[in-house]
């Protein structure tokens, strides 16, 4: 421990060592009070008390169902005089002209959506709506001079439960089976399903809703292609999803970090030379080169990242660059720290046989730093791939910008949750890979020796 | 040692030697090749993805700094009252990250001492708590924040908890490394005299780690102070998010985005010296 036994000899040791005591204990004593303070201060600083009124609870539950499931929406545009069937209401996730999920039947005037559970919605002529629910009853929907009128069975005129949003404009019902919103130009229907929707392949792929094993052991679907590469490429090029693009954007982000680590790397070593108090004799060069490392590293990534998209735009050029400029800091420092721990002799060893200079670099020190140094390397490597994600989404390259842009729309949820899992596997399969390959590389210095 | 008595052992053990240094260049020599073709590869791939090239951008780098320094240098009166505006804004940032450092510190600390063998009151779950600190380790910061902007609003709060989480984690596994080595001595003496779980780590345990334990948390502590200004960028509040709104007025009002340079600059190179001199006297502390 960090105790300095130099208790003075004139007064008694017993004394001393319980005045130290009382003052260890008064230490332990102030800490979780003035961090406790601290918190109550930032309680009050951060608003938290306010979050709960600013907190949007919808939100949270939209996010959360939308993860997991998704919804395919039934809609009779009025206007139009169509019914619409599509995935997650978007236009890539329609219907081809004459299909319809099985679980809808009927036209324009005669449609019939079955919920599931007894819940049946139908769109009847003149725009009428029922909607007839089990434990419940009839709920019916008519227009009366281009209002809503609509009367709940077991309740009088005008009168409707609590769990339904009623008025003359729109009618909002959502019960566990699905949603149904009436208004003047649409009525819709939502039913909800487990898992991502059209992950595999888009509704108008002649593989969708084919099984895996008649997939590969079925006649061929498509003539033009085998089942393995039409599936492959469906898949690939899945609209919705752009798995193709994706994988691409993921690619980009490591390669940003590839590329920012190894290259400040091979800029930051020659330098270190300069900056190693063993290796640059002149003080002023090393103090100048040492300030440039910590100019580097103090102006922040997000700096560099700002200044540097000014003139190399968006894209991932600039998070490459940013990661480069920022790391040829650290790795200087670090790298002109391993370099004047290194065993000199060595280095003269290599000199007692008429090396140079260089060659007494590249014999004499190389070799002692080479694990040391890539060992760090690998390690901002690592780290640098969720600084590429960071990056990306400010400057605009990689899975960053998809995340971003999928966060933006505030409705893509399922895709903001699989961009979300591939990072975070990126990162581990990162973690685990540099992992080895350090260990490997400590232990093949301890074995060498 | 091979037997130099005889001159053909030394030319064999010679041309052995050479055989095994020539293979030995060949693959480095290999590795190196593979790893310039990656570099040159990637670096063009990177480059056709991008809006401008290097060669386009390079002599640019300078314009943007030089309109920044020479418009601040023009309007220098107002530095001091921009540099008293937005300190209240730096105040934020750095309260997010210490908020965080602590919460993140704390949970690490229990993590790791959950986690680590000889210690775990529940062995059975290490496993469970080492991938718990994997995942919370893999979730970079702007993905909680950005999830959590959407549902909290802007503000402070959002990156204070996720940076919080992704401290957790990686401080949970670099104290569970210092956990690993502690010495078990203390922990079956106490045990011994009936101590519970909580007086053996307490006691036991937290005053042989918490020289080191700090030095992690305040070296976090400075990486902190970076990711909170750079999740104020993307809307959690602090200096980034003012940063963010300067950076949109343009050209004529870069003495704001310079004012707001200065103090994050200042801000980090004061916590990085301030750590750096507190690591310092804690390692040499443990070395005595």
């Amino acid at each position: 421990m960090t105790m300095t036994l130099a208790a003075p000899q004139e007064s008694d040791p017993r004394q001393a060592a319980m005045a130290m005591l009382r003052r260890k204990r008064s230490i332990a004593l102030s800490v979780p009070v003035l961090v406790l303070v601290y918190f109550v201060y930032v309680f009050f600083a951060f608003d938290v008390a306010g979050l709960a009124g600013r907190a949007k609870m919808d939100n949270a539950r939209i996010l959360m169902a939308d993860s997991y499931s998704h919804k395919v929406h039934i809609t009779r545009d009025a206007r139009a005089g169509r019914l619409e069937y599509s995935v997650e209401g978007e236009a890539k996730g329609r219907y081809p002209e004459g299909e319809s999920p099985n679980w809808v039947t009927g036209g324009f005037d005669d449609t019939v959506i079955d919920l599931g559970n007894g819940h049946i919605i139908r769109f009847l002529p003149d725009r009428r709506v029922t909607y007839d629910m089990p434990d419940f009853g009839l709920i019916e929907m008519t227009r009366v001079n281009d209002s809503i009128e609509t009367r709940f069975e077991g309740f009088a005129e005008g009168d409707s439960p609590d769990w339904a949003s009623v008025s003359g404009n729109r009618v909002a019902i959502t019960t566990p089976a699905g949603r149904l919103n009436v208004t003047r130009s649409k009525d819709e229907v939502f039913r909800y399903f487990f898992g991502w929707e059209l992950f595999w392949f888009a509704l108008d792929s002649p593989y969708h809703g084919v099984s895996l094993l008649a997939l590969l052991t079925g006649p061929q679907i498509d003539p033009a292609r085998s089942n393995l590469a039409g599936a492959w490429g469906d898949f690939w090029n899945n609209p919705m999803w752009r798995h193709a693009e994706v994988m691409w954007a993921m690619g980009e982000t490591i390669l940003m970090a590839f590329l920012g680590t190894f290259g400040a790397a091979i800029i930051a070593l020659p330098l270190a030379f300069l900056a190693a108090r063993n290796f640059a004799p002149v003080l002023a060069l090393r103090f100048a080169v040492r300030r440039v490392f910590d100019f580097l590293r103090g102006v922040d990534g997000l700096i560099w990242t700002i200044v540097l998209s000014r003139a190399f735009g968006p894209g991932p050029l600039t998070g490459a660059l940013a990661i480069l400029v920022t790391d040829t800091g650290s790795f200087g420092k670090s790298f002109s720290e391993a370099l004047e721990n290194v065993d000199g002799k060595q280095i003269e060893g290599v000199q007692s046989t008429g090396a140079k200079p260089l060659q007494r670099y590249r014999f004499g020190v190389i070799p002692q730093v080479t694990p040391i140094l890539l060992s760090q390397i690998l390690y901002y490597f690592e780290s640098n791939t969720r600084s590429a994600t960071i990056i990306g989404a400010i400057t605009g390259g990689g899975i960053g910008l998809f995340l971003t842009q999928a966060i933006q729309t505030q409705k893509d949820w399922e895709e903001v949750t699989y961009y979300i899992v591939l990072i975070v596997l990126m990162v581990m399969l990162m973690d685990t890979v540099s992992g080895w390959l350090r260990r490997r590389l400590i232990k093949g210095d301890g074995s060498g020796h | 040692m091979a037997d130099l008595t005889a001159f053909h052992q030394l030319s064999t053990t010679s041309d052995s030697y050479l055989a095994m240094t020539r293979q030995k260049r060949m693959y480095s020599g290999l590795t190196i090749t593979l790893f310039v073709i990656a570099m040159i590869f990637g670096f063009r791939i990177v480059e056709r993805r991008s809006a401008g090239g290097f060669m386009d951008g390079l002599p640019r780098v300078f314009d943007f700094p030089a309109s920044l320094v020479s418009e601040a240098w023009e309007k220098r009166s107002n530095l001091p009252g921009y540099l008293v505006e937005f300190f209240p804004a730096l105040v934020e940032t750095i309260n997010i990250a210490a908020v965080s450092t602590l919460l993140g510190a704390a949970c690490g600390l229990l993590l790791s001492l959950v986690s680590t063998r000889g210690l775990a009151p529940l062995p059975r779950l290490i496993p469970v708590f080492r991938r718990i600190m994997d995942i919370l380790r893999a979730f970079p910061e702007i993905v909680i924040a950005l999830v959590l902007i959407f549902i909290l609003g802007g503000g402070p709060v959002p990156a204070m908890i996720a940076i919080a989480l992704h401290t957790a984690g990686a401080l949970g596994k670099l104290f569970s490394e210092v956990a690993e080595n502690a010495d078990l001595k203390p922990v079956e003496g106490l045990q011994s005299v009936g101590a519970n779980w909580w007086q053996r780590m307490l006691l036991g345990i937290i005053p042989q780690v918490a020289p080191n334990y700090l030095s992690y948390a305040l070296m976090r502590f400075e990486i902190n102070i970076r990711a909170s200004a750079i999740l104020g960028f993307v809307g959690a509040g602090g200096i980034g998010y003012e940063l963010r709104n300067a950076m949109t007025f343009g050209t004529g009002r870069f003495d704001i985005s310079a004012a707001i340079f200065i103090l994050l600059f200042l801000t980090i190179v004061f916590f990085d010296q301030v750590s750096s001199y507190f690591r310092n006297k804690l390692v040499k502390g443990t070395q005595i």
